[in-house]
C-alpha cells in the first residue's frame, strides 16, 4: 500500500542524506521526496511517499525515529490528508491539437504558462492520481518533457506536525 | 572563561567527560591535536599498529565497563581503517566516539591529501555523527557525542574535524556542558506501565515459560533485576551470544545460549513454550532460524529500548518500549504484589521437561585422539574459576568459548556478534587489560583470526598488556570448513592455510612468551603456567582437532529445534 510519510527534520548539513540513506540501507523503497525549510529555519519538512506492508511502513516509522536529526514523525496516510504534487508538461502544440490541449487543461484546471508556436507548457497542482489521468487524457498529444514535484502532504483538520 | 585551541578543546572536553584511555594513531590531519596530547598528562593515548585495532580497543573498554571508549584516527585511510570497528560496535549497540582528523575545511570536496567522506562512508554504521564547522562548536559536539552514544540504544557516534578547526594559534574561550538538550533526541527512560501490568499477568499465568535475554540486559546493567525476577518465579532463562552473563551460567536455571549453535535444552524449551519474556534481545536470524516457523505456541512479550527492534522480525503480543533496568524493576514489584502464583505444578512438569532435553545432549562431545577444542574451553574455564574477561575472536573457537566457558558475571563475555568480525579478539583483550589491569583477561582465537590484527603484539609490548592469548589452531578456517562439509561435500575451498607461521618465534620476536601444546595431558599445567605468569603475555599455541565442528547446529530455515546434535544425529 501507497504511504505518504510526513517528516519534521532538523535543518542540519547531512540530515537529508541521513534519511535517504536509511531508505538505501534497509531496502524500503522511495516512490517521490520533497523537501524544503519550514516557517522556522532551523527545520526542514520532508514528505516521502512509499509503498510497503505494514510491517515495513511500521519499520519506515520507527527507523526515522531513531535518526537523531529527526524531530518528528507522521504516517499521514493514517487519517485524513490533502496530498498535492505539482505538474509541469511540455507538449507539442501545432495545429488542431493546440485547441484540443487548451480544452483538457482547462477541464484539469490547468494553466498554460510558456507557449511557443509550436509548444504549450501546462501547470496542474492535484493529488498523484489527478496528474496521472491528465497524461492519460491527452491521449495522442506528444509529450517533450514532464516535471513533477513529487508529493507533499497536510493533515486535515486541526492536527498539525509542529516541535 | 579560558582560552584553548581547538586542539587543547579535544583533549580537555575528554578529560572532562572523565575519558582516561583514548586509542589512536597520529596523521597529518590530527597533528595539531596530537601536540595538544603531548602538552598534558591526564589523559593518555594509546598507540595502535592499526587503526582497527584502536577502535576495538576502545569498544572492549565500553563493553566491559558500559562506558563509552573512544579511538582518535586520522583522515583518509586512518578514517577507513577504522570503519570495520565502527561496524562492529554499532551491530552489537556498543557505546564509543570515534574522533576522525579531516583535511582542512576549504579543502573539503577537492580529493585533498589523505581526504575521505567520513560522514557519508560511516553514515549506516553510526547511531550519529558530527562535522565541525566552528572551532568553538567543539566542547558542545563533544558533550553531545557522549550522551547520544551512552543513552538509549547506545551506539558508535562519529566527530569529524577538519584541521582548521583546530590551529593552535587560534583560542577560544571554553567550558564544557554540564547538561545536554536535544529537542529531537530524548531517549525514553521507563516503560508503559499499562503493557507492563499485561506482560506480568501472561508471566504468572504461563505454563511453559522462558526468559529469553539478550546485550540489552549487560548494556542496559539490568542483570541484578533479571536474576531476581527469574528466581523468584523459577523460570528458565536462556542467553543469547550478546547476552551471555547476564544471568549466571552455572545456575540450574540457565539454559546457556539459544539459536544457531545454541544447546539443545534452550532451543526445544523455546520451541515448545507458551510464553517468552524476551528482554534486550532483537530475535536476530541467528536466533530464530525460520521466522515462520518459530516459536508456534508461544506468546511473547519483548522488552526493548528501541521501538524498531520490536515486531521487526517476530510479531510480538506485548511490546513494552523501555529500559530492561526499570521495567524489570516495576515487573518485580507487580510480581510481589500480584494476587496469583505461577501454577506451581505446571512449571515443575516443565522443569521436568527441560531436565529430560538435558540429560538428550547436555553439551556433550565425544572425546578422540586428538585434543578437543572444547576441552580447551573448559580447561580455561577450569584454570581461571569462570571469572575471566574472555575476548573472542570469530568463528568454531568463538562458539565453543560461549558454548563451554560459563560465565556468571556481566560484561565479561567480550565478542562480536553481530557483524562477526575476524580479527577482534587481541585489541579486545588489549582494551580490557589496560583498564583491569588485576584481572585475568584471555583472548580466545584461532589461527586464522589472530592473523588479522597480530600486529598488535607489539602494542601490548610497548603498553605492558599481559593478555593470555588461547589460540586454538586447527590448521584451518574451521567455521567455513564445517559448513563447506555440511553442505558443499567437503570441498574445502580456501579454508585451508598452507605456510602458518611459527607463533611461539613469532611472539618471542615481540618479545612475549610462547607456549605450544600438543596433548592435552599437557593442556593444564601449561595454561596454569600461563596464567601464573601475570606480568607477561602468553601466547598459547594449542593444536587441537581440526575435523571438530560445533553442535548443536540448527538445520537452516526450520524451527528452533530443528537441530544436528552431532555428525550423524539430527532431531
Amino acid at each position: 500500500m501507497r504511504h505518504i510519510i510526513s517528516v519534521l527534520l532538523e535543518n542540519e548539513p547531512g540530515a537529508l542524506s541521513r534519511v535517504v540513506g536509511l531508505f538505501s540501507q534497509r531496502n524500503y523503497n522511495i516512490e517521490s521526496l520533497t523537501v524544503a525549510p519550514t516557517e522556522d529555519p532551523t527545520l526542514s519538512r520532508l514528505t516521502v511517499t512509499t509503498i510497503g506492508n505494514d510491517r515495513v511502513v511500521e519499520q519506515i516509522t520507527k527507523q526515522l525515529n531513531k535518526l537523531i536529526d529527526v524531530v518528528k514523525v507522521v504516517d499521514l496516510s493514517e487519517g485524513d490528508h490533502i496530498e498535492r504534487e505539482v505538474m509541469m508538461i511540455k507538449l507539442k502544440a501545432n495545429g488542431q491539437m493546440r485547441a484540443e490541449i487548451k480544452r483538457t487543461a482547462d477541464i484539469f484546471r490547468g494553466h498554460i504558462i510558456d507557449v511557443t508556436p509550436n509548444t504549450y507548457t501546462v501547470q496542474l497542482i492535484g493529488d498523484s492520481a489527478k496528474l496521472d489521468a491528465f497524461i492519460a487524457a491527452l491521449g495522442t498529444a506528444s509529450i517533450l518533457e514532464v516535471v513533477r514535484s513529487g508529493v507533499s502532504g497536510i493533515a486535515r483538520g486541526e492536527k498539525v506536525l509542529s516541535v | 572563561m579560558e582560552l584553548l585551541s581547538g586542539a587543547e578543546m579535544v583533549v580537555r572536553a575528554l578529560r572532562d567527560e572523565g575519558v582516561k584511555y583514548i586509542y589512536g594513531y597520529p596523521g597529518g590531519a590530527l597533528l595539531h591535536v596530537y601536540d595538544a596530547i603531548f602538552q598534558q598528562d591526564e589523559v593518555e593515548h594509546i598507540l595502535v599498529r592499526h587503526e582497527q585495532a584502536a577502535t576495538h580497543m576502545a569498544d572492549a573498554y565500553a563493553r566491559a565497563t558500559n562506558k563509552a571508549g573512544v579511538a582518535l584516527v586520522t583522515s583518509g585511510p586512518g578514517a577507513t581503517n577504522a570503519v570495520t570497528g565502527i561496524a562492529t560496535a554499532y551491530m552489537d549497540s556498543i557505546p564509543m566516539v570515534v574522533i576522525t582528523g579531516q583535511v582542512m575545511s576549504y579543502l573539503i570536496g577537492e580529493d585533498a591529501f589523505q581526504e575521505t567522506d567520513m560522514l557519508g562512508i560511516s553514515r549506516p554504521i553510526v547511531k550519529h555523527s558530527f562535522s565541525v564547522q566552528r572551532p568553538e562548536d567543539i566542547p558542545s559536539i563533544i558533550k553531545k557525542a557522549f550522551h547520544i552514544a551512552q543513552s538509549g540504544r547506545p551506539g558508535p557516534v562519529v566527530v569529524d574535524i577538519p584541521k582548521d578547526m583546530t590551529t593552535p594559534t587560534e583560542r577560544y574561550p571554553y567550558d564544557y556542558p554540564a547538561n545536554v538538550k536535544m529537542r529531537s533526541y530524548g531517549p525514553i527512560s521507563r516503560g508503559h506501565s499499562g503493557q507492563i501490568k499485561k506482560a506480568v499477568d501472561m508471566l504468572l499465568a504461563a505454563k511453559r515459560p522462558v526468559i529469553y535475554t539478550g546485550g540489552g540486559v549487560i548494556m542496559g546493567d539490568a542483570s541484578e533485576e533479571l536474576v531476581k525476577l527469574a528466581q523468584e518465579l523459577n523460570y528458565p532463562v536462556t542467553n543469547t551470544l550478546m547476552g551471555l552473563g547476564g544471568y549466571p551460567g552455572t545456575d540450574r536455571q540457565s539454559l546457556g545460549m539459544l539459536g544457531m549453535h545454541g544447546s539443545y535444552e534452550a532451543n526445544m524449551a523455546m520451541h515448545h513454550s507458551d510464553f517468552i519474556l524476551a528482554v534486550g534481545a532483537r530475535f536476530d536470524d541467528r536466533v530464530t532460524n525460520g521466522t515462520d516457523k518459530f516459536c508456534p505456541t508461544a506468546r511473547i512479550a519483548h522488552i526493548d529500548i528501541d521501538p524498531a527492534s520490536i515486531s521487526k522480525t517476530i510479531d510480538v503480543d506485548v511490546p513494552i518500549v523501555g529500559p530492561a533496568k526499570a521495567v524489570l524493576k516495576e515487573m518485580l514489584e507487580l510480581v510481589a504484589e500480584a494476587k496469583t502464583q505461577p501454577d506451581a505444578e505446571a512449571i515443575a512438569n516443565w522443569w521436568k521437561q527441560i531436565d529430560e532435553w538435558r540429560q538428550r545432549h547436555g553439551g556433550r562431545f565425544e572425546l578422540g585422539d586428538k585434543m578437543k577444542p572444547q576441552q580447551v574451553i573448559e580447561m580455561l574455564s577450569k584454570v581461571t574459576n569462570g571469572d575471566a574477561f574472555v575476548c573472542s575472536d570469530v568463528g568454531q573457537h568463538q562458539m565453543f568459548a560461549a558454548q563451554y566457558y560459563k560465565f556468571n558475571k556481566p560484561n565479561r563475555w567480550i565478542n562480536s556478534g553481530g557483524l562477526g568480525t575476524m580479527g577482534f579478539g587481541l585489541p579486545a583483550a588489549m582494551g580490557v587489560k589496560l583498564n583491569f589491569p588485576d584481572a585475568d583477561v584471555a583472548c580466545v582465537t584461532g589461527e586464522g583470526s589472530i592473523q588479522m590484527n597480530i600486529q598488535e603484539l607489539s602494542t601490548c609490548k610497548q603498553y605492558d598488556l599481559p593478555v593470555k592469548i588461547i589460540n586454538l589452531n586447527n590448521q584451518s578456517l574451521g567455521m567455513v570448513r564445517q559448513w563447506q562439509d555440511m553442505n558443499y561435500e567437503s570441498r574445502h575451498s580456501q579454508s585451508y592455510m598452507k605456510s602458518l607461521p611459527d607463533f611461539i618465534k613469532l611472539v618471542e620476536s615481540y618479545g612475549h612468551v610462547g607456549m605450544k601444546v600438543e596433548r592435552y595431558e599437557d593442556l593444564e599445567g601449561a595454561m596454569r603456567e600461563a596464567f601464573a605468569m601475570k606480568d607477561r603475555l602468553v601466547f598459547m599455541d594449542i593444536y587441537v582437532d581440526p575435523f571438530e565442528h560445533v553442535y548443536p547446529m540448527q538445520v537452516p530455515r526450520g524451527s528452533m529445534r530443528d537441530m544436528w546434535l552431532n555428525k550423524t544425529e539430527r532431531t
